[in-house]
């Protein structure tokens, strides 16, 4: 009764949003930066992207409005860590709550629109969906094989070192930074114009906390992090499957599943992680630290 | 200016809030010349090499490098010009590997086949083995600094400036290290050299130029004076020698026995069957590189890592599963590595970080409540006895500098009259005066009848003070022989010699 490659096409779908937004991540905090803001950047690009779609009757602008608008909201979050050197972690969080609010505030007005339609790519599969599978090894080349890249880890890892062999080291995280703002963004927006075809108050529903974890579950790799993202969609997928088929478990406990599911994994995986870093392995060394040099 | 000299500074200052670091310096670095930089800590001589190397900007002066002005705006521009330099803490990203850290020291990498090809060659060249895969994590202290020689070299340096090398280094691979650096010189390269190891300097440089308060005070050939009128010259004035008299070993104090612990974190080391004893008036030395268990030897001995029953006791009570405030108690005390952040709480006052260790023997706390009083008192008399310069008892901690936070930090526990005292790295980026004070601190202290521990990578401070030594090396504690008569290269040997490093191929 379940077909498998109907299952594993709803899977793409469902890891979409988490997949470009934890991408975008990834390379924040390769750069040393720990953005907890990624809830509050989706949202903001579930609304902007859907605000610009239904303005404009073209999904596709819709989507460059989201990277767009998540890139300006975590300029924020820049100008706040990067230039006023506040917390990172505080300043994250009050991102989110911003983004939240303010997406709620704005979205009064499109409540109950219907977004336009969108047209399907290759073999019936949503382009943006595309797009999210191509980014993954165009992220991993970038990351691992390109000179930016290179000086991207390099800041990411010892910053004060980075800055004593003369690299930028705010101006690559301001760049990271905002890489992250956009990839959250598209990834919002795929929820509001691609899968819910409406915007909801709070649609984004956690998931850019589920983006921050499956970063540290991939162990800050490309691949680690689709992974993570075919993980959270495939237990999504299932439960719903499981739900429609009318299973006797109680409906909370299968949608708590995904994030349960995250979450048990995460842990399993964060215990051995502790005595990888000499395999190279680990958090960035710099994550999270903010940077001030003495001219 | 003739066509030998690579590298003229003149009239160079730089000022930052409140200090004159740099106050018109002025020196020439010859073609194949290995020139010393010598000064005390706080003389200037980082804040000048940051400025030749791009990282900081003078204020006035100029600089020359092969008859061009030398006006880097960034490091990157200096290493165009010809400059490259090593740091005293390594520039180096752990996580990445070899080839990854040369290639991001330079300027167009070639790719990275060809790199990794490149790095073998030059690396066996020099008789440096690297293996360009491998993580900086995984390597010592002198394969490191052989990744960021090894940077260095792959640019082809004119000037190359090496900020105090071989302080984490074997005797033996400072002699390796000193043997590339004339292969170096023979082929024209210019090297400006800073330490404040005045032997080495004798041995191995050509020229020195001697900093203090930021101005240049006198240049050298550092061959034609003993190691002590340098030392004069950097401090600017004697420096008292050290008075070893008056001691006597008396009965045995504290007892080790067949300590073994693993690990306490991945970067950690295990300590294997560590056995000591020390006695009454007696000083101990612990020599070692950085990181072959020194940490952990002291987390045992201070409480912080408990060790198995019998394994450590104290005037004959067993202290092996005792809390560090309860070894306090019993007179064992101990001052650690990092001032800032394990010794003293870098934003607590003075006053307050006596209370973390003097609270019990010196009675600052009564009926659990703080007597601020008698802790002011506390503070300020070690302070006065340890020549402390601060503002007063109540400045943070992290608002002293390094050698001044050093002499409270071991006052302190000096001054609680311990039975035995144990201090890792007691003059680590301390100045030589301040050194000497902490220095004939502990042997007075060993004069009035306790046992001191001193674990240190600085072999000449372990020469000086102690009776007798041990070598720590990947955790383990080799017997203790008498320092007497005892040389440099026997204790290399001890040491684990070069750690793997093959003898240089010229």
């Amino acid at each position: 009764m379940i077909d498998p490659l109907s299952v594993f096409l709803l899977l793409l779908s469902a890891s979409t949003p988490i997949l470009f937004a934890a991408l975008g991540e990834l390379v924040v905090e390769r750069a040393g930066v720990l953005n907890l803001g990624v809830e509050g950047m989706m949202i903001t690009g579930a609304l902007s992207g859907f605000a610009v779609a239904h303005a404009t009757g073209n999904p596709f602008a819709g989507f460059l409005g989201a990277a767009v608008a998540g890139a300006a909201i975590s300029l924020l979050f820049a100008a706040l860590t990067q230039a006023f050197l506040a917390n990172q972690v505080a300043s994250g969080l009050s991102l989110t709550l911003f983004g939240l609010g303010m997406a709620a505030m704005f979205g009064k007005p499109l409540e109950g629109v219907k977004a336009p339609p969108m047209p399907a790519g290759p073999f019936g599969i949503n382009w943006i969906v595309w797009l999210g599978l191509l980014a993954v090894p165009a992220i991993w080349w970038f990351l691992t094989r390109s000179r930016p890249g290179l000086v991207l880890r390099g800041v990411g890892e010892n910053h004060d070192a980075a800055h004593a062999l003369g690299y930028d080291v705010r101006l690559t995280r301001l760049a990271a930074i905002a890489f992250g703002g956009a990839m959250a963004g598209i990834g919002g927006a795929f929820i509001s114009i691609a899968t819910v075809l409406q915007w909801t108050e709070g649609m984004t529903a956690g998931a850019g906390w589920i983006a921050l974890a499956i970063v540290v579950f991939s162990n800050w790799t490309a691949v680690g992090v689709l992974a993570g993202a075919w993980l959270f969609g495939g237990v999504t997928v299932l439960q719903l499957r499981l739900q429609a088929a009318g299973v006797n478990v109680p409906v909370q406990l299968l949608s708590m599943a995904p994030y349960l599911a995250t979450i048990i994994v995460l842990v399993l995986i964060s215990g051995r992680q502790k005595y990888s870093r000499r395999a190279g392995a680990a958090a960035p060394g710099s994550l999270g630290r903010n940077f001030h040099a003495l001219r | 200016m003739d066509s030998a000299t690579v590298f003229r500074a003149d009239g160079i200052g730089k000022s930052y809030p409140g200090v004159r670091a740099n106050d018109d310096v002025s020196f020439e670095v010859a073609r194949g010349e290995i020139h010393a930089l010598l000064g005390e800590n706080g003389a200037g001589k980082s804040t000048l090499v940051k400025m030749i190397y791009g990282l900081v900007r003078p204020d006035d002066g100029r600089m020359t490098l092969l008859d061009r002005p030398h006006e880097p705006s960034d490091p990157r521009a200096a290493r165009a010009a010809g400059v490259a330099m090593v740091f005293q803490h390594f520039s180096l990203f752990d996580a990445l590997s070899v080839a990854e850290n040369i290639a991001l020291g330079m300027e167009n990498p070639p790719p990275r086949r060809e790199l990794a090809d490149r790095i073998t060659k030059v690396s066996h060249e020099f008789g440096l083995p690297l293996n360009p895969a491998r993580r900086v994590v995984t390597l010592s202290a002198g394969e490191r600094q052989r990744v960021e020689i090894i940077r260095c070299l792959l640019q082809n340096p004119r000037l190359l400036i090496m900020d105090e090398p071989t302080s984490v280094l074997t005797p033996q691979e400072a002699e390796l290290l000193f043997a590339t650096l004339r292969k170096l010189a023979a082929q024209g390269t210019a090297i400006l050299y800073i330490s404040h190891k005045l032997e080495e300097i004798r041995a191995h440089c050509d020229c020195a130029t001697i900093l203090r308060h930021g101005r240049v005070v006198d240049s050298c050939n550092p061959r034609d004076h003993s190691a002590s009128q340098l030392a004069a010259m950097m401090v600017g004035g004697e420096m008292r020698p050290i008075d070893r008299s008056g001691r006597h070993a008396g009965e045995t104090l504290l007892d080790l026995r067949d300590l073994s612990l693993p690990a306490p974190t991945a970067e950690g080391v295990a300590l294997k069957s560590v056995s000591l004893s020390i006695r009454a008036g007696e000083i101990l030395g612990i020599g070692g590189v950085a990181g072959n268990g020194q940490e952990e030897l002291l987390a045992a001995l201070s409480g912080e890592m408990p060790s198995a029953p019998g394994t450590l006791t104290v005037e004959g009570a067993d202290l092996s599963q005792a809390s560090p405030a309860a070894r306090r108690r019993a007179g064992l005390l101990a001052a650690p590595e990092d001032r800032l952040g394990h010794a003293a709480v870098p934003d607590f006052s003075l006053t307050e970080n006596t209370l973390l260790t003097a609270g019990d023997r010196k009675s600052l706390v009564r009926r659990g409540l703080i007597d601020h009083n008698a802790a002011r008192d506390f503070a300020q008399a070690v302070i006065a006895a340890f020549d402390v310069r601060t503002p007063g008892p109540g400045t943070a901690a992290k608002a002293l500098s390094g050698g001044n936070l050093q002499k409270f930090v071991i006052g302190r526990e000096v001054m609680q009259d311990p039975r035995v005292l144990v201090v890792n790295q007691p003059t680590w980026g301390v100045d030589a005066g301040a050194a000497a004070a902490v220095r004939q601190s502990l042997l007075d202290l060993a004069r009035s009848g306790a046992g001191v521990i001193v674990i240190s990578q600085d072999l000449d401070e372990i020469l000086e003070l102690s009776d007798r030594f041990c070598a720590l090396n990947e955790g383990r504690l080799s017997d203790p022989v008498p320092t007497e008569g005892l040389t440099l290269e026997r204790i290399g040997l001890m040491l684990g010699g070069a750690h793997g490093m093959e003898e240089a191929r010229i």
